[in-house]
């Protein structure tokens, strides 16, 4: 599926200065789209995407404290977190809430 | 069974208005509100934060330190929304320091010269070259890559000091929120800095000095500030210092998060228990003075930037690093005892966070 992924506060760095990626995802073998969430895209990005210091955008299997994810242009936090069902066309912006003041 | 978590947020409305779709939620209260009622509470609570506190008077010149970050770049679009909207008839100006970090401090000047122009504040640039005779560049050549964030944290305070003495205003304000003074406040207990703890939680500070500073983003946390500015699309710089490790903070903050996701409010609660520490009047503090050689605010002979300045341009960097030698070294042994072992970890200060 296609999914635009953007990535501010300074976690561009972590994925060649890029802000806005357009990517695409293939699901992992035999789920199906009604199952491909939050946790599958993070696996996703940073086996693809991150290419420095992975530790800077994830602890665990969730995002470091003090990332902020917006599907949508909506706090994931109102959408289930990792749960949150990720579909074809989707925005997701990661920013990072740790950089400088 | 398809997409239940969105479809669930679809069905829910904004607990303010109970019209629009949420967009956030809020670290504060958890409440699930929409963008325009976030944009209300969040500029609202930051105005009664300036009421309550009567942060400012009418006809006042004040300056905004602006780093360029996210914090100073909200705290310039807000107050100067505010000033407008609330007829507080205040002068704003920016401040900035350019510390002289190629390929940091400069890329942050040029977010700053922006919003000058964005915003419609006047500002003014003082730089360490000016101020001291040294770049930060110069003094990471000259001494590497340790003790280099306590001098450009000694040097910033001063120069964002002098920087409002040049622009004749009469108050500072600083970006620092909520988050950074919980921060703050559990670096000082681990350092057992009593002094700067009982300091650390004030909105306003130095009122009995030239030019008092406050932070009118006391209450207001880090997660709403960079959302504000995501949603409005403000125009912010947000790349780490080349040169800094920010180890020592670096901890504080990450724990400090990590107790976010637990329990937001935990963050509003350390601060409360900053503000309720009561020290013991028989504690002995130290004594503010004036610096015998610049007639900066110091609690020793010399202020802590001209030991720094004179051990730079005598070639013994280490000076007034560590353990207190030399000039302030005789003065030392008497007022020692409570703060030394603070004074030898005092290794921190990295970005614009000084207390």
């Amino acid at each position: 599926m296609q999914l635009t992924l953007e990535f501010g506060g300074g976690l561009e760095l972590l994925c060649d200065s890029e802000k806005i990626h357009k990517v695409n995802v293939d699901l992992p073998n035999g789920a199906d789209s009604d199952d491909f969430t939050m946790k599958h895209l993070l696996s996703w990005v940073r086996t693809n995407l991150i290419k420095e210091r992975p530790e800077m955008f994830m602890k665990g299997d969730t995002v470091r404290p003090g990332v902020l994810v917006l599907v949508n242009d909506c706090d994931w936090e109102l959408s289930g977190q990792l749960d949150t069902v990720i579909e074809d066309k989707d925005v997701v912006v990661f920013i990072s809430t740790l950089h400088g003041g | 069974m398809e997409a239940k978590n969105k479809k669930a947020v679809a069905s829910r409305l904004c607990c303010l208005c109970n019209l629009r779709r949420p967009v956030l939620k809020r670290p504060k209260t958890l409440q699930q509100i929409c963008r325009e009622c976030f944009y209300e509470v969040f500029e609202e609570e930051i105005h009664q934060v300036i009421v309550q506190n009567r942060l400012f008077k009418s006809g006042e010149r004040v300056a905004i330190g602006a780093s360029g970050g996210k914090d100073s770049t909200v705290l310039a679009y807000v107050l100067s929304e505010l000033n407008r909207r609330h007829n507080y008839g205040l002068d704003l100006f920016l401040l900035s320091i350019d510390e002289g970090i190629t390929g940091y401090r400069d890329d942050s000047l040029e977010t700053v010269k922006r919003n000058e122009v964005q915003y419609g504040l006047p500002l003014k640039i003082v730089s360490y070259k000016d101020l001291y005779g040294w770049t930060m560049d110069e003094i990471v050549k000259m001494i590497g890559l340790k003790n280099n964030c306590t001098f450009c944290g000694v040097f910033r305070r001063q120069a964002l000091d002098r920087g409002a003495a040049l622009l004749k205003v009469e108050k500072l304000v600083t970006g620092h929120n909520a988050d950074d003074i919980a921060e703050t406040v559990l670096l000082n207990i681990l350092r057992g800095d009593i002094a700067r703890l009982s300091r650390c939680t004030s909105i306003t500070t130095g009122e009995d000095g030239p030019i008092p500073r406050c932070k009118p983003f006391k209450y207001t946390y880090e997660k709403e500030i960079v959302m504000y500015a995501y949603f409005k699309k403000l125009d912010y710089f947000s790349t780490e210092c080349i040169y800094s490790p920010n180890a020592y903070r670096g901890f504080a903050r990450e724990f400090i998060k990590d107790l976010e996701r637990i329990r937001p409010r935990a963050i509003l609660d350390i601060i409360k228990s900053g503000e309720d520490f009561r020290i013991a009047t028989t504690t002995k503090m130290p004594e503010q003075g004036t610096c015998e050689r610049c007639g900066y605010i110091s609690s020793q002979k010399w202020c802590k930037a001209c030991v720094l300045l004179e051990g730079l341009n005598r070639g013994l960097p280490k000076m007034g690093i560590g353990r207190p030698r030399g000039v302030n070294g005789d003065h030392n042994k008497e007022t020692k005892k409570p703060g030394s072992v603070a004074k030898s970890i005092e290794s921190k200060q990295c970005g614009s966070l000084d207390f």
